[in-house]
Formats: structure tokens, C-alpha cells, sequence
């Protein structure tokens, strides 16, 4: 640095870079798998397992696709090809939800069977999606984001506003955030305002209730993977276009996902989504490295000389972990009052 | 028919491990003694780990998916215990290490206490960030100064240099410590949240061990384990084998001329070493796997075990006299996870070496679990059987993938793609194979080979 001043506007710049932007689109991609989660606990009551598997096989489905039409030339400039197959994407994915559906849980819904038993056949589940993933597509990390990269980068910010420390905003951050806002605005009008949606939330509350007031369960369960399927696969092809594809992480995913959707308060669509922006802003925050902020900030004989990082990135998931275990240590609810903390 | 059908119900147990045995038998003959020795003991501690997974599921219906973690907790103190202590990283930063541990369970204990005390929130918390900070501080500075030392051959703190044995019983102590906290957290509340607690705290578990090389050298393994049986090279020294195995063969020697005969004698001697040595093993083995079961067997018929299947068969009922589900719960979680600390330990003393890649949640938690539900969820012989037909299925599921890429290579025309794309995914398979079994028989046979025999009332 070539000032000892201090410089509180570069210092916001850089964070803005390397915590804030990455935070809201991993906070954006965790509350699509978050919402999933809570969808199929309030409806189906069960925790599925397979979440992070689906939205693994939701993506491949993506990259198959886009690899179809990236060969026959079918692409629009500017735009990356994946987000063109989204909407084929996600009536594969919602069919191979449907037929697990189908398949395998319908069966201990009919003979109304303990919670754990279906969230043990979802482990079966997620066991045969990481399967099918990994035997398509492989083990190893791939890209498939084509198109523009950035809507301006950090050569632009900085010959625009003249600052030392640029800011590059990716294409996927801005599909991320934006796509997760408006799918969001969509799920939340669906459920409040939409009769459907209004039929699902009662048949969430009270099965029984439900039945006598003449909903069908079928179609309940039906139009709940519908929404999965959508919210699965957009939450999978954007972590992917983000961070690059890779069967293991999706698999991992699991781990932030349950703690946000517990840290809301499971079976609460709100709670899912502030829990995973909490879960996502922890990770970031706690494991970026602060000293070029720092640098930034304090007068040069106060300058550090290590990394200033609180918790190695090797244990971004750790986080995740220690943010479930105080939450349910200090409030099992979660933030959002969520359903139930004990078997029914 | 009838009849045939009778006698399969009233002897399942016997039939079902009589079929194993013809089948390992088979393998025995076609391939080698050692192979199946090897498979028979890879069995048997798996069905060591099966029996502690049981007594979760079956007596108390805790699902634990993170077995994983717990049989790591019991490979680390393997190494933790019997490897001897690197003097020169001792040195360079033992002390350094310890006083930074002792930061940390000092802040965490001080925060424990403050909070108890109705301390105000905000002071505890700055307490514990500050500690945090230093703790974190030392604790680096430490792990550099130990990983420096000779990081090729050293690079950690080494063990205590005790024997073995004594690591299987702190492998089921860590175990169980960290079930115990897992438990303690999650048991009250909802059933599912014991189980993505388990599964983050495998995963955890493994992190740690992966990269932290100053505890047990991360990635970079840890080879030459202290072994509690002798050595090959030992036993081929020994005369009494060498008497046993050419007694044995002695027909067949007599038939050669002499220095054939020393030829022959040696191979034989060789191959009687290494199905030995893994015999000794098997022993061991078997002996700890019977104690286990004998205990717990005898502990189900004792007034603890009453309430255990009390608790079990209703638990409205036994709440309603007063019985303490959620500790009744935790004790059995700590059991059974300590039992699953124990074979991993005995895992890795086997393996003679210490690979924390090898920690796959298909292979420690998944094929465990499908072990218990194809044996007979609750049925702790069930367990056993179904640790050998799963470990048999688990090891021979490769070479079958291969013969059946083979077969199909040569229906399909040569330097094919597709059957290129095939051998190199096949493996992958394995999750779907072991996903659709589980499924399978959680569907259409939820008892299992050995269902749990009737509820008494």
C-alpha cells in the first residue's frame, strides 16, 4: 500500500468484493435448497436427505443440455446456455422426483410409517442419485458457464469510479441473486395468495382436517415435488455456474442446507430463507482472510502481518455445524418459530 | 414344499450362516485360504461395528448416520496410542500445543461456567472470541513448529508408544465422548436431528483429521502400525510351522527330488505364514465380537434391559411409569457408538496402517447400515450375517462390475467409447447397487434375513 492513510471507502470496496457479493449469491443459492427442504418437511414430514444429490442431478441434467446446444450451435450471445435448458431441466428432475416419489416414499406414507424410516429410505435415496450423478458425469469438477462473465469487471469498476480496489460483479452472481429473488417472490405468492397453494398449507397444518375439507393428498404431494423439482434444480445449475460443478460438494451441501433450514425454524419458508443467508454470511465472514482490509483500515504501524482469518476454509462446513448445534442448544425452534422440535 | 418352507423358519439362523460358510468355502477352494481369511476378517469387524449400529436402531430407533466418524475416532487412537512419541516435535512445540489446548477447554469452560452464573451474554461472548483468538494464535504457531520437524518421514506428535490393545478401549472412550455430546444436544428433540447431527459431525471428524498433519500427520498417512499378532517373516523363521506344513504336505513332498522339496517347502511355508498370521487376527476378532454380543445379550435380560425393551416396545407406556426416555436414549447411543470406536480401531490396527481417504461414507456408514437391514434390524445374530454377506457382496461387487464390462466388450465392437465411458465409471455403480438394496429390502422385507423375533408383552 502505498499510503498509511486510511481508506474506508476502498476498504468497503473490497469487502464488497470478496464477502458481501459472494455471501448474498451463495446466501441466494442456499435459500432455493433451504426452501426445497422445508417444502418437503412441512408437506411430505420427513428431512430429505437426498437434497443435495437432486440438486447434483438437477444439474446434470443442466449440463447434459447445454452441452446438446452448445454442438448444435443453439446459443444466444451473452446469455450462458444453461439458463436456456433450465425449464427442460426441471421437468426431468421433477420427473425422477415424482417417480422416487412414487417408487419408494409413497409406500410409507400409505402404511404411515415412523418419520426416521422415511428419512432413512431418502438416505437410500440420496445414495442412488449420487450414484447416476457419478456415473454420468464423473467424479471430477467441471465448468459449464458460457457467455458473458461479468456484468462489469474489475478493470471497468476501477476505470470508472477511480478507486484502488475493484469490484468485479460475475453474470452468476447477478443471475443468482436476481433468479432467487424472483423464484422466491413466486414460491411466497403461490403459497399465500393461490389456491393451490392455500390447499397446501392447510393440508401442511392438519392432514386430517384436510382431507375432510375435501383436498387431495395425491395432488398435494404432486404439486410439492413440482416445486422442489423447480427450486432443486435452478438452486443446483446456479451454485454450479457460481462455483463449478462437482458431484462431492452438491453431496456436502447437505450440511449448510439443514442448518439454515433449522436455524429458521424447520417447516418455515421465511425462517429457511433468513437461516440461509445467516449460514451463508458466517461462512464467508468468518473464513476471509482480513488482512488487506485491515491494511486499509488501520494506520500503518498497526498493519498486520498474518492472513487475520478466523477459521481456515477447510472448515466452511464446520461453521455450518456450529451454527446447528447452538441453535439447538439455545433455541431448537429456531429464529422463525418453526414446527415441531419432538416426534409427534 | 410345505415342509421345507417350516424348516427354513425354524432354523433361518442356522441355514442362512451355513449358506455363507458353503459359499466362503467355495471361494476357498477356486481361490486362495488367504483370501478368504481376509474376507472372514474384514466381516467380522465389520459386523462388530453392524452390532453397535443395532443396538441403536433396534433397541432405542436412533439413527445414526455418521458411523463414519465414530470408527475414525477409533483409527486415530490407534495411531494416538501405539505409535512411539517424535521426541524432536516434542520438543520444538509439544509444550507450545498443549498450552494452547489448554487456552481453548479453559475459554470454552470459562464460557460454561459464565453462562451458568447469568453472567450478561455479551461479556461471555467477548470472553470467548478473545480466547478464541489467542488460542487460535498459539495453536498455530504450534502445529508449524511440529509439522517442520522431518514433515517426510515425522512431521507430528507421534503416539504414546503404548501397546495396541489398550488403543481399542480409548478408541470406544472417544467414541462414546463424542456420542455423548452429540446425544446430549440433539436427543430431546426431534428424531431426524440426531441424524444430520451425526452425519455433520462425521464429516467434521474427518476434516479434522485430513488437515490437522501435527495430530496424525493428515493426508500424508501413517504407515508401519504396531501389530498385535507376529510377523510373517517371523512365523517362517518359526520351526514348529515349518514342521506343521511339511507334515502337512509331506505325500506330496516325498515325491520330489531334494531340492524341489526345499522349493516347494518354502512356497508352502510362505503361504501357511500369511493364513497364519490372518487367523490369529480372525481369532481375536471373533473373540471380541462374541463378548459383545454375549454382554449385550446379557444385558438385555437384565432389569436395565427390561426397561430397554420396555422403552422400545411402547414408549408412551414406559414414559407414563416414569422411565427416562431421553437419558435411557443417550446411554444407548454411547453404547453402541463406543462398540463402532472399538472396530475402528481394531480396522485400522488390521489394516497396519492409517489412511484417512479411506473414510468414505459409502463404505463406513452406508454399508454398515445396510449390513443391520439386510441381517435384521434389531436382531443382533441378524447383524452378524448380514455383515458377511454384505462385506462378501461389497468386495466381490468389483470384479463382477469388470467381468460384466468384459462380457459386454465382447458384444461391442472393439476401441468403442461407450465401453471405455463404462470401465472407467463402473465403480460408481456401487452407490446405486448398495442404494437399491437398502431400498429394496427396507420395502418389500423391512425384517429383514433374521427378523427380531416377536415383541415379548
Amino acid at each position: 500500500m502505498t499510503s498509511d492513510s486510511i481508506d474506508i471507502i476502498n476498504a468497503f470496496a473490497l469487502l464488497t468484493n470478496f464477502v458481501i457479493l459472494p455471501a448474498l449469491s451463495y446466501g441466494s443459492q442456499l435459500a432455493l435448497g433451504a426452501l426445497a427442504v422445508t417444502l418437503v418437511y412441512s408437506v411430505l414430514r420427513f428431512s430429505n436427505f437426498a437434497q443435495g444429490d437432486s440438486m447434483a442431478f438437477g444439474t446434470m441434467i443442466v449440463i447434459l443440455l447445454t452441452g446438446f446446444m452448445i454442438g448444435r450451435g443453439w446459443t444466444i450471445s451473452g446469455i450462458p446456455t444453461a439458463l436456456l435448458v433450465i425449464p427442460i431441466a426441471i421437468v426431468f428432475t421433477s420427473m425422477y422426483l415424482l417417480t422416487m416419489d412414487r417408487l419408494i416414499y409413497r409406500h410409507y406414507r400409505k402404511i404411515k410409517a415412523k418419520s426416521i424410516t422415511i428419512v432413512m429410505s431418502s438416505i437410500g435415496v440420496m445414495f442412488v442419485t449420487g450414484g447416476i450423478v457419478r456415473f454420468v458425469l464423473g467424479a471430477t469438477a467441471q465448468k459449464f458457464e458460457d457467455g458473458e462473465r461479468f456484468i462489469f469487471s474489475v478493470r471497468e469498476f476501477k476505470a470508472y469510479t477511480g478507486l484502488e480496489q475493484g469490484i468485479a460483479f460475475k453474470t452468476s452472481q447477478f443471475l443468482t441473486i436476481t433468479i432467487a429473488f424472483l423464484l422466491v417472490a413466486f414460491v411466497f405468492y403461490f403459497l399465500q395468495k393461490t389456491k393451490t397453494g392455500k390447499a397446501m398449507r392447510a393440508y401442511s397444518d392438519n392432514k386430517e382436517l384436510a382431507l375432510l375439507s375435501g383436498i387431495d393428498p395425491d395432488k398435494m404431494v404432486q404439486i410439492t415435488w413440482l416445486l422442489v423439482a423447480a427450486l432443486t434444480t435452478i438452486a443446483g445449475a446456479l451454485y454450479g455456474l457460481d462455483k463449478g460443478f462437482a458431484p462431492q460438494q452438491y453431496h456436502l451441501l447437505l450440511l449448510p442446507i439443514f442448518a439454515s433450514v433449522i436455524v429458521g425454524g424447520i417447516g418455515s419458508p421465511v425462517g429457511a430463507i433468513a437461516g440461509a443467508f445467516l449460514v451463508a454470511f458466517s461462512e464467508i465472514l468468518l473464513t476471509y482472510a482480513y488482512k488487506k482490509f485491515l491494511i486499509y483500515l488501520l494506520p500503518l504501524s498497526m498493519h498486520p502481518s498474518s492472513l487475520v482469518q478466523l477459521i481456515g476454509t477447510e472448515y466452511k462446513y464446520a461453521i455450518s455445524f456450529v451454527i446447528l448445534v447452538i441453535v439447538l442448544l439455545i433455541k431448537p425452534t429456531g429464529l422463525f418459530k418453526g414446527k415441531v422440535i419432538v416426534d409427534e | 414344499m410345505n415342509n421345507l418352507n417350516n424348516l427354513w423358519q425354524s432354523y433361518r439362523a442356522v441355514i442362512s450362516f451355513a449358506l455363507m460358510g458353503l459359499v466362503l468355502l467355495f471361494v476357498g477352494l477356486n481361490q486362495s485360504w488367504a483370501l478368504v481369511i481376509g474376507i472372514i476378517n474384514m466381516s467380522l469387524i465389520s459386523a462388530i461395528m453392524a452390532l453397535g449400529v443395532n443396538i441403536q436402531w433396534g433397541y432405542a430407533g436412533l439413527f445414526n448416520v455418521g458411523i463414519m466418524g465414530f470408527a475414525a475416532l477409533g483409527g486415530v487412537s490407534v495411531v494416538l496410542i501405539s505409535q512411539q512419541p517424535v521426541t524432536e516435535a516434542l520438543d520444538a512445540g509439544g509444550i507450545k500445543m498443549l498450552l494452547a489446548l489448554a487456552l481453548g477447554a479453559a475459554t470454552i469452560a470459562a464460557g460454561v461456567l459464565l453462562n451458568r452464573r447469568g453472567v450478561n451474554k455479551w461479556v461471555i461472548s467477548l470472553i470467548v472470541v478473545i480466547g478464541y483468538l489467542f488460542t487460535r494464535f498459539y495453536f498455530s504457531e504450534a502445529s508449524k513448529l511440529i509439522e517442520k520437524v522431518d514433515p517426510a518421514i515425522t512431521g507430528y506428535l507421534g503416539g504414546f508408544g503404548l501397546p495396541v490393545a489398550l488403543s481399542w478401549v480409548v478408541g470406544g472412550l472417544a467414541a462414546a465422548g463424542a456420542a455423548w455430546w452429540i446425544g446430549k444436544i440433539t436427543l430431546s428433540l426431534r428424531s431426524d436431528y440426531l441424524a444430520i447431527a451425526t452425519l455433520g459431525i462425521s464429516e467434521i471428524i474427518i476434516y479434522v483429521i485430513k488437515n490437522e498433519d501435527w495430530f496424525v500427520r493428515g493426508l500424508k498417512n501413517v504407515y508401519g502400525l504396531q501389530r498385535p499378532v507376529p510377523y510373517e517373516v517371523d512365523m517362517q523363521k518359526s520351526e514348529w510351522l515349518q514342521n506343521i506344513v511339511a507334515w502337512i504336505h509331506r505325500s506330496e513332498l516325498q515325491l520330489l527330488s531334494q531340492s524341489d522339496q526345499i522349493d516347494k517347502l518354502g512356497d508352502y511355508i510362505r503361504e501357511a505364514s500369511v493364513v497364519f498370521v490372518k487367523l490369529s487376527y480372525s481369532g481375536l476378532f471373533l473373540v471380541i465380537l462374541v463378548a459383545f454380543i454375549v454382554l449385550s445379550n446379557l444385558a438385555l435380560n437384565s432389569p436395565w434391559g427390561r426397561k430397554v425393551r420396555a422403552i422400545r416396545d411402547n414408549e408412551v407406556a414406559a414414559s407414563a411409569m416414569g422411565k427416562n426416555i431421553t437419558r435411557q436414549h443417550l446411554q444407548i447411543f454411547v453404547i453402541g457408538s463406543a462398540i463402532v470406536g472399538v472396530a475402528g480401531a481394531l480396522l485400522v490396527t488390521y489394516d497396519g496402517i492409517f489412511i484417512p481417504t479411506a473414510y468414505q461414507p459409502l463404505r463406513f456408514t452406508f454399508l454398515i447400515w445396510v449390513m443391520v437391514i439386510v441381517g435384521g434390524s434389531g436382531n443382533n445374530l441378524g447383524s452378524v450375517l448380514g455383515a458377511f454377506i454384505m462385506w462378501f457382496i461389497w468386495i466381490q461387487s468389483g470384479p463382477i462390475g469388470l467381468w460384466v464390462v468384459e462380457m459386454l466388450g465382447n458384444y461391442i465392437q472393439e476401441g468403442n467409447t461407450s465401453l471405455e465411458f463404462i470401465e472407467d465409471r463402473v465403480h460408481y455403480l456401487r452407490l446405486i447397487f448398495m442404494g437399491s438394496i437398502m431400498l429394496l429390502i427396507m420395502r418389500f422385507s423391512p425384517g429383514g434375513i433374521l427378523p427380531e423375533k416377536n415383541k415379548e408383552l
